[in-house]
This record gives structure tokens, sequence and C-alpha cells, in this order.
């Protein structure tokens, strides 16, 4: 009986642990397999998608980026200059302007949600905030489709850097976003006992814990144990390696730029390669009621630029991009008009959002604002339609449904619609 | 003076460890007997009228939405609840024992009289909710940004003195939202509840100021209409700057520390308004339309009654008008009401709490009114509010559900119908605190020094959002993160330390059979024995340990501070 309580010389953790589900009967707990399925690894890896959200917290003026309007009362001082697709973008974004080919710019977005709260959960859930439903955040539902491509993943499928993302909402806790911090710190990684005693722990623990379930006293609290498994692979993952993105080149750290924006591209890249399926890289600071234009010449437009264009050129030249989504956008953009303290202030009836990989026709804008910037021409994209085209580009069906335990269906993305002219 | 009080009081609470096994018998004969005597009680208990009327209203309300509701649960589990949601942690091993020995119908009303009036708990119940206030006034992160001028600790010693004192909550609001004076402690005219508003004013016409008053206190989510009509609230813009107009002479000036232009503190001041368009005796403020067109507001309150329009502050002073006229609203009412339920049973009577615009539907329309006018009328006492919530039925149900209420389940969209307690996790501040009394963790220094390093240790659980307006979220929320703290973090590890001297070291040196000191400890963490299955495991991890006491407990302990029945409050 007590040999369970130790591994013998030469077992891996993982074949200890299989053998210690079988004996696990006796205690009634039921320790989990790990991912046991390892089956066609390498043919999955080939067709492995992946998502990276840029997201920029506060609400970035579009149109001193992305659709810019030279010579109008709102168009602001910033020249638009040519790319290597058919588009033209900011003068103050001369790395991104070489790889437009890659990136398709939405400019007919128009929302409705103009307070930031409101704007980032409706951004990042396609649905408006809702007293009675809490709807799962892309990275989320992104992770949840697409965790079938990674039998072998032992860290989290869905990964925020800098950033606190949006939640799971009903799909639970164990889809929650892992934050780290743009250097890739994990925090309390270091155990203080050795696997042998940390496994005799987690025996202890599932005891406790499975009996407590079995009582109905609700969801969270399985959730609470999935979320412990997940801790528990974590901890002895080898994978843990693709956080580390110190471990990188100097000139590859200096490519993608040495700040926090920069080195969580950069980390985010390496996330992508060991199989995590959506990473979210944040970018505040755009909340520029104030002093706009200086703020973002000398400061926000060339930290994202030199970040952007590394981490496209990056996932291009290493074969990554056809198979991974790139998502650049915030919770709404700033108002044409600017504002008596050289500002812009909220607006979301128009505004762009920019998208590329994952087999979307890059160099192109799709749609297109008047000529003051106040209004779409044209069809208008909403927060629906930016995902269902996403979700398109993974190859995740429109016509996912998820159900909730009342019984009420949802079509993934709330039902959008694929955005025109972005596939081919 | 507070530092010895709280010592003194701790010293009280703490597990005598040397006691423990006479301790541990008296416990479980008391325990079992008394679970025997609370199924046939010989008379009937004290319940205030209050909480008949919710009893009432909840117990209708069940048989109209065709659910049942769960059993309620055993006493020593509605203990645990009462002490996590009246002072923010986990009652001590002592403490569950004098519970149990009270043999009294009215055990649970004395239990909540001892933690709201006994002088014992006097600076835990204040420290509890006054963290609670901190992070709806100034947010988990207030006064923790570099450079910050709100001084977290002087917003916390001021709401400490509000809940020592049990100050009526009409009057502490009225004292933050018309406050002046300097939001350090210790400097000359000290006001701590300065520190509400002394970051919501100065930037962008003090519209922070606006949505947070208007949120916190009245349940008016009013920040969309800042620069448009909004589509799903009654609330117009043009209210929306007649209610900003009367934060309009707020200044919050920097202080500078003497001979350096370093920040020392703000003085929050009330200074004559000229107005946009300088007319100092009919002060107004101007707001652009979607359209472009400007249009011009004074000072009106959300019911329409318009004050003022001068600026000066010895004719009108704008925010002094603004309480008053809060005091009058039943908004004021409601919105407390609303918190102090959801804080008790997990949700509130809508969703979000802060929300009571027209639009948004309430779960028991008539139960909410009902108490927001008797808790008016009763003074505005949140102590007198805490008692008739706890002893109400729907707060002493188990959360264990049934066939007949598996339904209502929130989490799923349903409105809350409370057939049965809704299981949630404690929050960061509940489960250090608990560590505080179940381990002596965190015990070094004197009380800032603790506080320190409490506030240090929350830290790394807020992620900021970016926005201007200072938005954050909180990691300790069931994820991953959280998961490591609890295994590996420096908190648990001191919870679980076996040097000298250390609670854990007590008890495994102490007197007494491996297998009591297991008993022991699940008692002390979750208020029950093991189960045999338990005590099983414990057995042969000791075995492992190679007979070595010290170290099966610690790995006991290990677990059951990581289990779900330790970290929710079920």
């Amino acid at each position: 009986m007590w040999n369970r309580f130790s591994t013998p010389n030469g077992m891996s953790r993982r074949h200890f642990m299989s053998h210690m589900a079988g004996a696990s009967a006796m205690l009634g707990t039921s320790l989990s397999l790990g991912h046991s399925l390892r089956v066609h690894a390498d043919t999955l890896k080939k067709n492995r998608k992946s998502c990276i959200l840029l997201w920029m917290g506060g609400g970035p003026s579009t149109m001193d980026i992305w659709d810019l309007k030279p010579g109008t009362d709102n168009g602001g001082p910033f020249k638009a200059i040519s790319t290597s697709g058919d588009v033209q973008i900011s003068e103050h974004m001369p790395l991104m302007a070489q790889q437009m080919h890659h990136m398709a710019i939405v400019r007919s977005m128009s929302t409705r949600e103009a307070d930031h709260n409101r704007g980032r959960y409706y951004m990042h859930t396609g649905y408006v905030p809702d007293a009675n439903v809490d709807y799962p955040s892309y990275g989320a539902v992104m992770a949840h489709e697409l965790i079938s491509q990674r039998p072998d993943l032992e860290i989290p499928p869905f990964v925020a850097v800098g950033g606190a993302s949006e939640g799971p909402g009903f799909l639970g806790m164990s889809w929650a976003p892992f934050n780290v911090t743009s250097n890739g710190r994990v925090r309390n990684l270091e155990m203080s006992v050795d696997s042998d005693r940390l496994n005799q722990r987690r025996i202890a623990l599932d005891t406790i814990e499975n009996s407590f379930i079995s009582q109905n006293r609700g969801g969270v609290l399985e959730d609470h144990r999935k979320v412990l498994g997940k801790t528990f692979d974590l901890l002895t993952s080898k994978q843990m390696e693709a956080f580390q993105v110190d471990k990188e080149p100097t000139e590859v750290k200096e490519r993608y730029g040495v700040g926090g924006f920069g080195q969580g591209c950069l980390l985010a890249r390496r996330l992508v390669e060991a199989g995590v399926a959506f990473v979210e890289v944040d970018l505040g600071g755009w909340d520029n009621h104030q002093n706009i234009f200086r703020t973002l010449e000398n400061d926000r437009l060339p930290v994202l630029d030199k970040a952007m264009a590394a981490l496209t050129s990056d996932l291009d030249e290493r074969g990554l991009l056809e198979d991974t989504c790139i998502v650049w956008m915030g919770e709404f953009s700033r108002t044409p008009r600017i504002n008596g303290d050289a500002g812009r202030d909220h607006w979301a009836r128009a505004w762009s959002v920019v998208v590329g990989g994952g087999g979307i026709k890059g160099g192109q804008a799709i749609g297109a604002t008047n000529e003051d910037g106040t209004e779409v021409d044209g069809e208008p994209y909403s927060s629906e339609d930016v995902m269902a085209s996403v979700c398109h580009s993974l190859g995740i069906s429109l016509e996912t449904t998820f159900t909730s335990r009342s019984g009420r269906p949802m079509k993934i993305a709330n039902s959008g619609k694929l955005i025109k002219g972005l596939f081919a | 003076m507070q530092t010895t009080e709280l010592r003194r009081s701790l010293v009280v609470q703490a597990v005598r460890v040397p006691l423990w096994a006479l301790a541990l018998l008296l416990f479980l004969g008391t325990w079992a007997s008394a679970q025997q005597e609370a199924s046939t009680p010989s008379r009937k208990a004290t319940i205030p009228a209050q909480t008949e009327k919710i009893d009432k209203a909840i117990e209708a309300s069940w048989s109209d939405a065709g659910v049942r509701p769960s059993p309620v649960e055993d006493d020593l589990k509605w203990c645990r609840r009462v002490y996590l949601d009246v002072i923010g942690r986990i009652p001590s091993f002592d403490e569950m024992s004098v519970f149990v020995k009270d043999k009294s119908p009215d055990r649970k009303l004395n239990l909540l009289r001892r933690l709201l009036e006994d002088d014992q708990y006097t600076q835990e119940y204040a420290n509890h909710w006054s963290t609670v206030w901190t992070n709806v006034l100034i947010g988990r992160n207030g006064g923790m940004e570099e450079r910050s001028l709100t001084s977290r600790q002087g917003m916390q010693k001021y709401l400490r003195d509000c809940f020592a004192s049990n100050k009526p909550y009409n009057t502490m609001v009225h004292e933050l939202v018309t406050a002046t004076g300097a939001t350090k402690p210790g400097s000359e005219d000290f006001n701590g509840a300065t520190n509400f508003l002394a970051m919501k004013v100065n930037e962008e016409n003090a519209v922070q100021a606006t949505a947070a008053v208007s949120k916190i206190f009245l349940g008016l989510q009013v920040q969309c209409t800042q620069c448009h009509n909004h589509p799903f609230n009654q609330w117009k813009q043009q209210k929306f700057w007649e209610f900003n107009a009367f934060f309009r002479q707020t200044r919050a000036l920097r202080r500078f520390v003497r001979g350096t232009d370093d920040i020392d503190h703000i003085e929050l001041v009330n200074e004559d308004f000229a107005g946009e368009g300088s007319h100092p005796d009919k002060a107004e403020i101007y707001y652009t339309l979607r359209n472009g067109v400007a249009k011009v507001a004074y000072p009106v309150f959300v019911d329409g009654t318009a004050v003022g329009k001068s600026g000066y502050v010895a004719e009108v002073n704008r925010r002094g008008e603004l309480g008053d006229l809060m005091m009058q609203s039943d908004y004021l009412d409601k919105t407390i009401v609303n918190r102090m339920w959801a804080h008790f049973l997990g949700y509130g009577f809508t969703k979000p709490i802060d929300d009571l615009g027209p639009h948004n539907p309430v779960a028991n329309l008539e139960l909410f009114e009902t108490l927001a006018k008797d808790f008016r009328e009763n003074s505005y006492d949140l102590k007198q509010l805490i008692v008739w919530i706890a002893l109400s039925k729907p707060y002493q149900l188990t959360s264990k559900m049934t066939k007949e209420n598996e339904s209502d389940d929130p989490t799923m969209g349903e409105m809350p119908k409370f057939s049965h307690f809704y299981t949630r996790q404690m929050s960061a501040e509940q489960l250090y605190a608990s560590l505080a009394v179940a381990t002596q963790a965190n015990r070094n220094g004197n009380l800032e020094e603790q506080q320190r390093r409490r506030e240090d240790w929350m830290r790394q659980f807020v992620v900021a959002f970016g926005t201007d307006e200072g938005d954050e979220t909180t990691t300790f929320n069931g994820s991953i993160p959280q998961g490591l703290m609890m295994f590996n973090g420096d908190l648990i590890r001191a919870a679980i330390a076996l040097e000298p001297g250390t609670w854990l070291n007590q008890l495994s040196t102490g007197k007494g059979t491996p297998q009591d000191k297991v008993q022991f400890l699940f008692i002390a963490g979750l208020g029950r024995k093991p189960r045999p299955e338990e005590l099983s495991v414990a057995t042969q991890i000791l075995v492992a340990r190679k007979g070595e006491v010290g170290g099966m407990l610690q790995d006991m302990w290990w677990a059951i501070l990581n289990s779900n029945e330790f970290i929710f409050n079920h």
C-alpha cells in the first residue's frame, strides 16, 4: 500500500500518475491521467490554428493610424504614406507600412458602446453587457474550439500578456485567461517540495475536494477542480520554457522593441510556437483626451509600429502566419473632432480594426468612412462580424452553438456575419 | 492605542494550542449534543420583524417560481459564513467552541450580537468593512499607483472610524460627498473622507466624480450619458451635466513637502466657480450634443430639484446641497440595501448591484422596497440590517442544491431566487485574514507593518486596464495564478511552516495521537471532523514521511487550505 507514495526511480511523473490513477480508486479519488492522447501529433501541429489579439486599451484614434484624413478639419497633423499593400497608413507607422501586404484594414466598423468597460466587454465577446448572462471572451471561445488540435498542450491555451483581457463567462474558470507580465514571469512557480511529496499532497487534496464536489453545491466547484489540475500540470511542464522570453537572442529582442509591448509580442510568438491557441497582448495608454498628437507621435505609435511589424514578419518568416490570425483593436476609437485640449474623446460610430494572417487577404482596406471621419460609408461592421471572420480564418464553423444549462442556444460570435472581401 | 487593543483581541481569539487536545475533546462532546438539541428546540428563537418579512416574501417567491428551498444548513457552517461575511475571516477553533456551547435557541442571534457589539470584535469588524468599502470607493489599486495622490491609509482610517462607531450610513455618505480637508493622516486639517473624491475632480471637469457618486450611492449608471443620450438608460445627457455641475466648485489642490517640489498630499476645497461663461452669480457649464450643438447646464438633482445657480460658495455650496438632496432620495436606501443583500446572499436584487435604472429587472421588487424603507426608518443602522439578513431563512439554507431547486442558478442567467445558498469564493482579503487567525501567520511587527504586508500581498492580484479611468480587475478569481499562489506562495508557506514557534510546530510537538492532531486541523480549517478516507490518506502520508508527524501535518494542512471547502464560502 505505501509504495504508492514514492515515485520509483526512473519513473516519470506522468507515468507515475497513471499508476496512481489505478490505485486511487481505493481511496475514492479520481486523479486525472493527464493528456494521454498523443496521436498524430505531427499532423495536428501542421494544421494547428492560433490567434494573437493586440488589444489597445483606452480606445486608439484609428483616424490617426489606419484611416487618415489629411487636410480636413478633423484630420490632425499626420500625413498618410504608401505601403506594401494597396492602402495608405500613418507616416508614424513606417515599419508596418512594409508589412501591410499581410494585413487588411476594416475601415467601416460602427459600434454603439463608447464607455470603456462596456466597449471592452462588447469587443471581447460580441455581446453587450447583459445582467443575466456572462458571455465568454474571444480567448476563451477560441481556446475552447481549438483545444482538440493540441492534445499535448500542458500550459494554458489562453494567455493574456500584460493585461487582464476578459473572462471565460459561462464556459467556466478553467477557460480563464492565464495572466502574465510581458517579461513572461510567472509568479509562485517554485515548489517547496519534491514531486513525490507534491503528488502525495495532491492525493490528500483530491480526497477532500471530491467529497465536497459530490454534494452538489454548484458548478464553481467543478471549475475549481479543473483549475487545480491545470495548475499541477503547469508546475511540472517543460513547456513552461515558452514563457522565458529572456532566452531569445538580443537581436530578436531588439527587433520587437525592448519595452513591455515589444517583449509581450515576442512572448506571443513563442507561446504560439509552443501550441497556445490564443494570446492577447495589451498596450494601454490610448485614452488620449489631451495632447493626442504628441503622445501618438513620440510614444504610442513607435512602440506599436516596431512590435507589430516584428511580430508580423517574424511569424511570416517562420511559416506561422498562414495559421495564425492577428487582430488589432481597441474598445472604440476617438472623436473625429479635436477637442479644446488638443485631444480626442470617445467615438464608436466609425472606426477601424486591423486583421491579418490565417488566410485573410492582406494589402487591402475594406469599407470606408466619410470625408470628415464621422460616419461609415456603405455597409457597417460590428464586433460580432469581426469575431465571425476571425473564427472563419481559424477554421471554426460559424454554426458552432453553445448551450447554456438553462437550455438557451447561443451561436458563436453572436451570429456575426463574414466581412465581405476578407477571404479570397 | 488601537494597536494594543487589536493585539489583545487577537490573542483572545488565537487558538490555544497547548490546550488543544482538551479543547478538542470538549468541543466534539458539546458539538454532538448541540447538534441534537438544535434539532429539537425547546422554545422559539427571537426573530426580528424585518427578518420575518424577508422570510415571508422569499417563501412566497419560491412557490411562485415553482422551486423548493434546500434544507437549513447546520449551525456550525452558518457560523463560518457569518464570521466570513461580518468580520471577514473564518472563526477560530475557540470561537467555534463558544458558539457550540451556547445551548440557547437564540445562539445565532447571540453570536451576531457578540460580533457586532462586543468590544473584542470592534476592530476586526471595522477593518473588514473598511476594506470592503475602500475597494468600492477607490478600487483595489487606489492609492497604490506610482505617484498616486490618494492616501489609501487615509481612506481606510476614515472608514474604520465610521464602522467602529457604527456611524449611520446616510451620515457617512453625506461626509464622503461633501468632504473638504487634507487626504493624508497626520497633516493639519486631515479628513480621510476626502480620498474618495480627491482624484476624481480635477481631470475632465469632474466626470469621474459624477459617475462614481451616482453609481456607488444612488445605483444610477450615468457614465455613458456624458457624451450622448443612452438608448437603454432613462438618463439623458442633460441630466449628466446637471449632476456634474454640483462638483464644479471642487478643486483638489496639491500641497508640497516644505522646501521641495514633492507633493505631500491633496487638499480638497470648495472654491468660487465663475462658470464657463464667466458669470459667477449664474455659473453655468457647457456641453456639446453629438450634433455639435452646445447646451448649458446648472446644478439639478436627479429628481429635478434645482439649487441656486450662483458659483459663490458662500451663497450656494454645491456639494453641500447635493449631499442634502441625496439624503432625501430613496435611491440612497435601495442602493445600500442591495449592496448589503448581495454581500450576504451572493447576488443582489439587481445585477449588477449598482444599476437600479428602470431598464434593469428586479428580483422581488416588493421585498426590496420594503427593506429599503425599513432601513431608512431604523436610522440607517447597518448593524441592524446585518442582523435582519443574517437571521433570514435564505441566508441559513445549505448550499447543497436539490432536484427541486437546481434550476435556481444565477450563473446561468436566471434571476436569483435564493432557494439555496450560492457557493462563492472568499475574497483575497478574507483568505488573508482567515489564514492569520487559523495559523497566526503575519503576526510580526506592529499594525502598520502588518497592514503594509497585507497591501503588498494584495497587489499581486490587481491588473489594470490602461484607461484614464483607472479600471482594474483581479486575478484572485479562481484562475491558475491564484492556484499557483495557494500552492507555492509565501503566505501559504508561512501558514504551513514547521519552524520552532510556529503554530504547526506547537501542534506537532504537543501531546496527542497523530489522528487527533489531524482531527484538529480539519476542525480548525473546515469546521468539521475528517472523514474515514481522509484519515486514511493522512495515515499513509505519515508512513511516507517515515513517521514524522510534523511533515504529515504540513501536507494535510496544505491540502486543507487548498481545498474547495476551505476557499469557498458555502
